[in-house]
């Protein structure tokens, strides 16, 4: 029965991730809170993160039970959204264009390679000084640095795309829009996940980037405030905090793409 | 051949020559070929790798120039010097590799031709799809991806998804390359199979000489590139065709016949490649 056979393999890797899980927090809690290794000392240990984290009175103010924690959540959430929503919007249309027209290429793509290299986070004095508020500015941050991987991704899905295909809708009497959403679309959908997938990792980290530079709230501004205050378990559990949302956002991603592309998830048995 | 039918399709080629990038490298890809495929005629082209059997397939199609000559296609210029037509519904391909579209699924790519062309409704599209595949017993694919079948149902498929354009003309190059000899014959039946449905003229481009002597009712040898005709074999076995038809005696002459020529073409196809070596 390969349904049951499925469960039981998801059940076997599920188990062996809690194991991977555990061994690392023992690790952490041996290295920090028992053998008290030199380079250590001052990492806060997995146990104390975790009282602070779930503390009804946090020292710091933020815990699973405050509003705080959850707005500074709500900030960063709705930053990468917007950026990334934009990054997917302007980068897809902008990489479609390019693969798809010769002209359209030679005028863009130097420009794209010469803006593509500046780190984000360089952006900033720019931002700030031009852009109406710290609020835009680290949105417009976070969304440069997912803007380029989206675009270079679509362009180079497009440009895989095997030339038969072209050849073959033409044949079959294709006007040119229907080439574009028959074949230029779909050919190139595995890279462009591919290339959101890398976007969205990248908005992540120029937007904490942003928020400990130029931000007001959010998670990557509570780091660094945590770290003012010689707060380390806040440092550590917003860290966290970040991780799984990084890893929530990949997931999501990942389960659009297998939505949208059935013959490759069939391809792969998945 | 069915006399008095009225079938469309008669190619003419006139003295057609292509060189690739005259100004640069200045490949001679093929030089003065004049050959005519009567209407609903089965032309099968074979000569040695490389020789320019995809350019003459390119040039008719519409994908490509020529560089002298002129096509013709029911008395009509379709490629000359100054003039190529587009690419259209009524010469099919069947490419070498197969383009079936990986992202749609068996009936989303036979039905994609009438749908784009307006020439169908969808459901009328996908009545006439099922219909097909169950003449040749595919029937119960309909919602897989080209992905999941055998190479050599792809073959099949593509072949389907040419057919419901009604083209007058359906190119296939190469098409059963890489398949095994057992999937071959079976090919070939299919292939003898629907073109006795609805005979129409097809342009086949193969090297394996037992399938072109199978399925031709002509086959036309090409010289070592430039791509001059060589020789043209008519194949006077009787329609429709089985496989045992290779044992009758009629058959093995047409094959010692075409393998003479093709032969004499290898060799000198052989010693060039040894000189561009040396």
């Amino acid at each position: 029965m390969p349904s049951s056979t499925k469960s039981a393999s998801f059940c076997i890797q599920l188990f062996r991730a809690l194991v991977g899980i555990a061994l690392f927090l023992i690790l952490w809690e041996l290295f920090t809170a028992i053998l008290h290794l030199p380079r250590f000392k001052l990492l806060p240990n997995p146990v104390s993160v975790v009282k602070e984290w779930v503390s009804f009175a946090p020292v710091s103010g933020r815990s699973i039970f405050t509003a705080e924690y959850y707005l500074d959540m709500l900030y960063s959430i709705a930053r990468v959204l917007i950026a990334f929503s934009l990054a997917t919007v302007l980068g897809v249309s902008l990489g479609l264009m390019m693969g798809w027209s010769r002209i359209f290429y030679d005028f863009s793509f130097p420009l794209v390679e010469i803006f593509r290299p500046m780190p984000p986070i360089s952006w900033i004095p720019l931002a700030v000084l031009i852009l109406p508020g710290v609020e835009v500015s680290v949105v417009f941050v976070t969304f440069i640095a997912a803007f380029f991987a989206t675009v270079l991704n679509t362009l180079l899905g497009v440009l895989s795309i095997d030339k038969n295909y072209f050849l073959a809708a033409r044949c079959l009497g294709s006007k040119p829009t229907q080439v574009f959403m028959n074949v230029v679309v779909p050919g190139a959908l595995p890279f462009i996940f591919t290339g959101l997938q890398i976007a969205m990792g990248i908005a992540w980290l120029s937007l904490v980037a942003g928020e400990i530079i130029a931000g007001q709230r959010g998670l990557g501004y509570a780091i660094y405030e945590g770290y003012s205050l010689f707060q380390n378990d806040q440092v550590v559990y917003y860290m966290l905090t970040l991780g799984i949302l990084g890893f929530i956002s990949s997931a999501g991603i990942r389960a659009v793409g297998r939505k949208l592309m059935t013959w490759e998830a069939r391809r792969r048995g998945i | 051949m069915t006399e008095g039918m009225q079938i469309p399709g008669a190619i003419s080629i006139r003295h057609v020559s292509k060189i690739y990038d005259p100004e640069g490298v200045h490949v001679e890809a093929m030089r003065d070929c004049t050959f005519d495929i009567a209407a609903g005629e089965f032309t099968v082209i074979v000569g040695p790798s490389g020789c320019g059997k995809t350019t003459l397939l390119n040039a008719v199609a519409g994908f490509d120039n020529i560089t002298a000559g002129e096509i013709y296609l029911d008395g009509e210029l379709i490629s000359s010097t100054k003039y190529q037509i587009q690419p259209n519904v009524d010469r099919m391909v069947v490419f070498q590799n197969g383009a079936l579209f990986p992202w749609k699924t068996v009936m989303q790519n036979i039905t994609y031709g009438p749908i784009v062309q307006g020439r169908m409704s969808k459901m009328d599209a996908q009545a006439k799809a099922r219909e097909m595949l169950e003449l040749v017993c595919l029937n119960g694919l309909e919602d897989k991806y080209p992905e999941e079948l055998s190479s050599g149902v792809q073959r099949r498929v593509e072949i389907l998804r040419a057919l419901i354009n009604e083209p007058r003309v359906v190119m296939l190059d190469e098409p059963f390359r890489g398949l095994d000899a057992v999937a071959k014959t079976v090919m070939h039946e299919f292939l003898m199979q629907l073109f006795c449905a609805s005979p129409r003229t097809m342009f086949f481009i193969t090297h394996d000489l037992d399938e072109a002597i199978f399925l031709g009712h002509k086959v036309v040898i090409m010289t070592t590139r430039p791509a001059q005709i060589k020789k043209i074999v008519t194949v006077d076995l009787p329609w429709p065709r089985r496989h045992s038809v290779m044992n009758s005696k009629r058959y093995i002459d047409l094959k010692r016949e075409v393998l003479d020529a093709v032969h004499e073409e290898a060799k000198k196809a052989f010693e060039a490649g040894e000189r561009e070596m040396a």
